[in-house]
């Protein structure tokens, strides 16, 4: 293919016309304009405030927002078309087509109308980041009101130019119509124009009942492009005269250099040697060169010694501090812990422990970065565009709106992308080679540099009456953090609470945060709990259980799956478990089958009810939930990350085990509905209860309650032999 | 050395131990095949060497002689999309995507080999490939899709 076309495809939305501009500063109407080339904008501003005011007079525009003021925009063009400016990014979460059904909704356009400009520092307006299961609630919301106040301005155009009244008007599939007058498309409205409007968080929506393109299966809007290898991930894109990159990692974490000669390296053709304290890379015409150059660089370094999977949690515990409880750490504290226990019958202390996890997307880290004038372009795959924006300006010394990140749709994140490490090692070999340089991670780079879901201890102190109340509850979490930590469960004396520790090595954002850990432990607890008291463990849990939105995916759950009913064969044993996390709602029950002479414990099928308010998509909402348990069932079973002083022993996929074909149990989901609630994000809640389910159905199959994720790395026969 | 990619000849300037997924890639530019692992163990750079399925992270060049590549590019004759990419569209498989062109790939190798696949030959035949996405029952609908019109 010819490169300058892919160049200009991944510039998306003609980089010629934009460049230059930057929504860090902000721009004025005309500047907009220039580069949209007339018509209506709408933006979407969190308050109404004077300085809005003025910029609905069309005197001014954003140069004087603060650009945190301004969520999304949107623009209708003179051909028709409909672009969406926003600052979320797809990592497969498909919010491309979400948010453009919601848009399409709202302007009674098809689908196929609506262009999304996604994640372009220099294009959208300021978005802190894709995580927290936001984009639906908050992105979706904005998108909503923005395209509705872009109808009511059509209209009341239309209703000047064909001098009817407006509630004559009729607007249908990129049209307005009026009885007697030739229909009108949104493009000969605009025609001429340039109008640029504001709309606050205060203008009311569509009512979810009349949701027409909202609430169906939309397939991807850009599914093609997948299915035929056309869509370029930022490891695909080539620049005519780009170098490729390679950094020399060192061989443990804490490691500092102690001598190095890179002479030989340097003296290869082409080759570009950057050497800045630690930091040492090479920009070479080709990967395979730069792999030699690399290899030719003659390294000494200084180890210092780093803790073992072997001692960590030992260690993780020692290191913790006194505890946090309240704001978002989660914690709190309720009653009085001792008089509970005191009026318990029965009492259970236990102890769980989680290792660390590695997300291992598909697509490891890549970045491009091309330097023009003192203006730094990276394209990159990231969670958070302008927080790696804000780290390049720091990292070079120059104004954000210097830096433009581009962020392609990518080869996904679950969490584990919030950084920009490849970002900045690319820039910097950029830099010094004066050429634009691809840097994308190996395999065995992206296990060991990237960062994990953090391993903790869990410790619960659990009291109960013989009824089945439960009188108290103490739970604390160390090092991996604070999401899910609470018990939804009522308990009048509690005490809940978050030990930040000192991590050796390098942790973050995972799908579904903590509550992976919070949520296994919690509800492996309610298991064992039930059978101190010989409840059902449905049934226990329902008698504690207030909060209705969870009760229903319990008993949802539980209907679909046969829960109660009898067991299919020997060894087979069933597991419920449930919780809720950013706005979801989630119970899965699990059934296992157990192999006593081989100890292979098997997923045989999991039955999942997920709730998140109003659905937007059911097929796609379907693929989260999935892709949720299918991940989580790598956790729960046997994902781990090994390691020993400061070096990560198993980062192959060879070594590190995630869930495949034969791993993958009949997965039934079942979506629950709530068309009077706002829709909530989904990436993330259905995952937490999947670990724990299972690991109460190997307990009901055997006996055997685990304590630690993941439950079988090596099978169940050290246990089998054991109990 | 001279390839056949796709039906056209090719030649290229990288030495026999080169792996034939740099050589597509960097190449020649046929960046639908992916990097995934190196090892051989996700299968995100699968393409078909007379119609069977091998890795092109482990496949040197030299192994490739007189034989005939097919990468996903090569799968859409005239605009015209192969039955198997068909019935993943339909399915709306994908979530990130990143692993489908050798999903796909991998697809058309498996169902040369078994037209008519049981649930258990597609799980052996698929296993090597990798979705962390999730979106395995997903690609077994398709498949079943695609091998009733294949
Ligand atoms: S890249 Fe070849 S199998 Fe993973
Ligand atoms: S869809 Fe993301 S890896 Fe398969």
């Amino acid at each position: 293919m010819n490169p300058k076309k892919i160049n200009s495809e991944i510039i998306q939305n003609g980089s010629e016309i934009v460049t230059g501009t930057s929504q860090a500063v902000g721009i004025n109407r005309r500047q907009f304009f220039k580069w949209l080339g007339g018509g209506l904008a709408v933006a979407f501003v969190w308050q109404d405030t004077s300085i809005l005011a003025a910029a609905e007079k069309e005197i001014l525009a954003f140069k004087k927002l603060p650009t945190e003021q301004i969520g999304a925009w949107l623009h209708i063009a003179e051909d028709n078309t409909v672009t969406v400016y926003t600052g979320k990014v797809e990592v497969g979460q498909n919010i491309r087509t979400s948010l453009a059904q919601i848009v399409a909704e709202e302007l009674l356009v098809p689908i196929s109308a609506i262009k999304m400009v996604m994640g372009d520092t220099d294009l959208v307006p300021y978005d802190a980041g894709t995580f927290g299961s936001r984009s639906t609630p908050a992105m979706g919301s904005q998108l909503r009101k923005t395209a509705i106040a872009a109808r009511e301005a059509l209209l009341e155009m239309a209703s000047q130019t064909l001098k009817k009244n407006k509630s004559a008007l009729k607007l249908a599939n990129g049209k307005i119509t009026a009885p007697g007058s030739t229909a009108l498309s949104y493009g000969q409205i605009v025609k001429g124009k340039q109008l640029l409007q504001t709309i606050s968080d205060n203008a009311p929506a569509i009512a979810v009942s009349q949701w027409k393109i909202a609430g169906t299966s939309v397939p991807k809007v850009n599914g093609r492009d997948f299915i035929t290898g056309r869509h370029k991930y930022v490891s695909d894109i080539k620049i005519p005269g780009m170098l490729y990159g390679k950094i020399l990692r060192s061989p443990t974490f804490g490691a500092t250099l102690a001598a190095i000669d890179v002479t030989a390296a340097k003296a290869m053709k082409g080759v570009t040697v950057v050497h800045e304290g630690d930091f040492v890379g090479v920009a070479a015409p080709d990967l395979s060169m730069a792999d030699k150059a690399v290899a030719a660089i003659k390294a000494q370094w200084k180890t210092t010694n780093q803790p073992s999977r072997a001692e960590i949690f030992a260690y993780l515990k020692n290191k913790a501090s006194s505890g946090q409880s309240g704001g978002r750490n989660g914690g709190t504290t309720k009653g009085d812990m001792k008089a509970g226990l005191a009026a318990a019958d029965k009492t259970l202390q236990e102890t769980y422990l989680v290792d660390y996890i590695a997300h291992a997307p598909m697509e490891p880290r890549a970045a491009l970065a091309h330097w023009e004038n003192g203006k730094l372009t990276v394209w990159t795959g990231t969670q958070r565009p302008f927080g790696v924006q804000s780290d390049l300006a720091e990292e070079f010394k120059i104004p954000e709106e210097k830096v433009r990140v581009i962020m392609p749709d990518t080869g996904s994140a679950y969490g584990g992308k919030h950084s920009g490490e490849a970002a900045v090692e690319a820039a910097r070999l950029a830099k010094a080679a004066q050429k634009t340089v691809k840097l994308t991670w190996t395999r065995p780079e992206e296990f060991t540099w990237a960062y994990f879901r953090p391993a903790g201890v869990i410790e619960v102190n659990a009291g109960v009456k013989k009824d089945g109340t439960l009188t108290a509850w103490e739970f604390h979490n160390y090092n991996s953090g604070g999401s899910g930590i609470r018990t939804p469960y009522e308990v009048a004396n509690q005490q809940i609470q978050y030990h930040p520790s000192d991590s050796p090595l390098k942790q973050g954002s995972y799908r579904g945060l903590a509550s992976t850990a919070n949520i296994f432990a919690l509800e492996s607890q309610m298991n064992d709990l039930a059978q101190l008291v010989n409840q059902d463990p449905l049934e226990f849990r329902l008698k504690n259980l207030q909060e209705p939105r969870l009760r229903a995916v319990f008993q949802q759950a539980a209907e679909a799956f046969n829960w109660g009913k009898t067991k299919p064969a020997k060894d087979h044993g069933f597991g419920i478990a449930g919780g809720t996390e950013k706005g979801g709602f989630t119970a899965t029950c699990a059934e296992v089958a157990v192999d006593r002479n081989t100890g292979e414990v098997k997923v045989i099928r999991t039955t999942t009810a997920f709730e998140c308010g109003a659905i937007i998509n059911p097929e796609h909402l379907d693929q989260q939930i999935l892709g949720a348990i299918v991940q989580g069932l790598g956790g729960a079973l046997f994902e781990a990350i090994d390691f020993e002083n400061g070096k990560i022993l198993n980062p192959t996929f060879a070594q590190y085990r995630v869930p495949r074909f034969k791993d993958t149990p009949i997965v039934q989901i079942i979506q629950v509905n709530r068309p009077d609630l706002p829709s909530a994000g989904a990436g993330e809640a259905p995952i937490v209860a999947i670990a724990p389910a299972i690991r109460n159905a190997i307990a009901d199959a055997t006996g055997i309650k685990l304590k630690k994720l993941p439950l079988v790395p090596n099978g169940l026969l050290v246990h089998l032999k054991k109990s | 050395m001279e390839l056949q990619v796709n039906g056209v000849k090719r030649n290229s300037k990288a030495t026999p131990d080169s792996s034939l997924l740099s050589v597509l890639r960097d190449e020649f530019d046929l960046t639908g095949t992916k990097y995934g692992c190196g090892e051989g163990q996700c299968g995100a750079c699968t393409v078909l060497l007379d119609g069977k399925a091998v890795r092109s992270c482990r496949t040197p060049l030299s192994a490739t002689q007189g034989k005939k590549i097919t990468t996903i590019e090569g799968l859409e004759v005239k605009g015209k999309l192969h039955p198997v990419q068909e019935a993943y569209l339909k399915v709306d498989v994908f979530q990130c995507g990143y692993c489908a062109s050798g999903m796909v790939m991998s697809t058309v190798a498996l169902l040369n080999n078994y037209p008519n696949p049981t649930e258990e030959q597609i799980k052996d035949f698929m296993n090597g490939n990798i979705c962390r996405c999730g979106t395995y029952p997903r690609i077994v609908k398709a498949i079943n899709e695609a091998a009733a019109k294949v």
